[in-house]
């Protein structure tokens, strides 16, 4: 694999220093190097890597022997995995439409100035202190059938067994994923929504727009970079929430839980069969791509390009 | 009277309301967390598990404490800091090149770094394992750093090369008349005028490494390179049924966030969300 470092090591720069240059010859090619080299060496080789190890057997101890498209074709027909893409693509869906218009609405308000807004914005911070290992062991503990949210009030609505129950626990996740990721969107979108110019708000008042009204033609159009952007993170996101879903349920009760990034893990880290989880990596990769690709195509690449460079 | 969210309208009551209602979702299971470590271990079995604690007491701080919360807690710090350095350090000097070198090679580079934000770094964490093991590194907290670098130079580079581009070309071309080298533009001029930016994406990376979870899982084994998000999983299995304890451990994971929330909330929040809102 080393030989494919070459095509992106960097060409020899003249490094003459202290000699006068034009402003357009620039910085030496040298400095790039280090930051190079890092993404190289640990980020892309892997990346090709991981479609290298798809076509191989390997146990994750011994050495990987070439295997062809047996991994792909075992992927493929393994009713767990085939199960873990649909539940994947059920948890993007049912986070998706839960947290975007939370974190919008949110963000709204939030962005409000008075007063109470303020402290309520300050509160709402509060699940970003949390590594999303902490949120899974603190909600575990909070829905424990027999200590937990059951034990609290004698309301039999509160009596369940959240995680234990393959009807609810896929829910109480998408919950859970809200409360630790709203917050981080609902800053996105208040951080959006000030840089309205109030003379919008002004124009749309005097032309007699209520409320939902004036929230539909002038602050959502106004935040539409921000809404692809948040979108873009929520989707490709969801495809990594392997953290919380690993500690609180390891992907039980039986699958119910075994989502896509977690089935690559316990395929690969706990039955000890590289080649296949690393089959399911290459498909999360590429969804991962083609989502933000497309979501990117869908804002106008030209104008996502000048926002992600700051124009 | 603010126009944005009133339209020049009466209070809004239901928006009020709703937010109120999340305001206590989002604060309950907080509260719980703090209440329970505050609970001798006795109470957590016995009592409405959201009410106050009858007797309050930090014995389960304690309990932590003696499990080498301490090491872990250095162990974090130390790789947090490394890292965040190295990142710093190397994509400001990558992102001087991209955006003052008008040379092919900058550009592509610039796109390479561009296409590493949007893979999920999760899928490329078994070809990291092999390269670690082979490089024999496994179980040490430089397996953690290494490719913690370079999975945050992406990100690092695209907000310090946006900010970069904001510096005046003439300030550059006034250096190089009076002959000074890059490296001096680069410690003169670029240096001390990105510092907001360099503290935006510090804090960013500080939390991302902070909080990973997945490297120290599938990169280290022992307890004596456990980092803090790894420790909470493995008290949660050594303390079983002491959840008082683990969730001190948890409220104690948090603190140095919660500190640099109450003495920098702006720029923790700048930094939170650098890059992504414009």
């Amino acid at each position: 694999m080393s030989t494919l470092t070459a095509p992106v090591s960097p060409p020899p720069a003249p490094a003459r220093r202290r000699q006068r240059r034009t402003t357009t010859d620039g910085p030496s090619y040298w400095m790039l190097a280090p930051a190079l080299a890092f993404f190289t060496v640990f980020a892309l080789i892997p990346l090709l890597g991981v479609a290298v190890l798809s076509l191989t057997n390997w146990d994750g101890l011994g050495t990987p022997s070439f295997a062809g498209l047996a991994n792909w074709q075992s992927v493929f027909s393994d009713p767990v995995t085939l199960h873990a893409m649909w539940l994947t693509l059920a948890m993007t869906v049912l986070t998706y439409v839960t947290q975007a218009p939370i974190a919008i609405l949110l963000g709204v308000f939030m962005a409000g100035s008075q007063k109470y807004r303020a402290v309520y914005s300050v509160l709402y911070f509060l699940p970003l202190l949390f590594s999303a290992a902490a949120v899974g062991i603190a909600f575990k503990a909070l829905l424990d059938p027999n200590f937990g949210l059951s034990n609290a009030f004698n309301v039999p609505w509160l009596s369940q067994d959240w995680l234990g129950s393959t009807d609810l626990v896929f829910y109480v996740l998408i919950f859970v994923i809200a409360w630790c990721f709203v917050p981080f969107h609902s800053l996105l979108y208040q951080a959006g929504v000030k840089q309205i110019p109030t003379s919008m708000y002004e124009a749309a008042m005097l032309d007699g727009a209520g409320r939902v009204r004036t929230f539909f033609s002038v602050t959502l159009p106004q935040i539409k970079y921000t809404v692809i952007t948040s979108s873009t993170l929520m989707i490709v996101g969801s495809l990594t929430y392997f953290d919380l879903v690993f500690v609180m349920t390891n992907g039980g009760p039986g699958n119910a839980t075994r989502i896509l990034p977690l089935d690559m893990y316990l395929t690969g880290f706990r039955s000890y069969q590289m080649g296949p989880a690393s089959a399911i990596a290459v498909i999360l990769v590429v969804v991962g791509l083609v989502i933000s690709l497309l979501l990117n195509r869908l804002g106008g690449a030209d104008k996502m390009e000048s926002q992600q460079e700051g124009a | 009277m603010n126009l944005r969210t009133t339209g020049g309208q009466a209070p809004n009551a239901i928006g009020g309301l709703a937010a109120t209602f999340w305001l206590l979702v989002t604060i309950v299971p907080i509260y719980y967390i703090l209440v329970t470590s505050l609970k001798p271990r006795q109470e957590y079995f016995g009592a409405n598990p959201l009410a106050w604690p009858r007797e309050l007491t930090f014995a389960a701080y304690g309990r932590v404490l003696e499990n080498e919360f301490a090491l872990y807690f250095f162990n974090s710090a130390l790789v947090t800091v490394v890292t965040v350095g190295v990142v710093l350090l190397i994509s400001l000097l990558a992102s001087y090149v991209i955006v003052r070198n008008r040379g092919a090679f900058a550009k592509f580079s610039h796109r390479l770094f561009l296409l590493g934000i949007a893979i999920p770094i999760q899928a490329t964490i078994i070809p990291v394992y092999y390269l670690i093991v082979q490089l024999g590194l496994y179980d040490s907290l430089l397996a953690l750093i290494l490719p913690g670098i370079a999975f945050a130079i992406p990100i690092s580079v695209l907000i310090l090369t946006n900010f970069l581009r904001d510096i005046p070309s003439s300030l550059y071309e006034a250096m190089t008349l009076d002959g000074a080298s890059h490296w001096q533009m680069f410690r003169e001029l670029v240096l001390p005028l990105s510092k907001p930016a360099i503290m935006a994406v510090g804090i960013y990376d500080a939390l991302q490494v902070w909080n990973g979870f997945l490297f120290p899982l599938v990169l280290t084994q022992s307890s004596e390179v456990r980092v803090l998000p790894l420790s909470l999983w493995t008290y949660q299995g050594e303390f079983a049924v002491d959840i008082p304890a683990v969730l001190a451990a948890v409220v104690l994971s948090c603190l140095p966030i919660l500190a640099a929330y109450i003495i920098g909330r702006r720029q923790l929040v700048a930094g939170l969300t650098a890059g992504f809102s414009k």
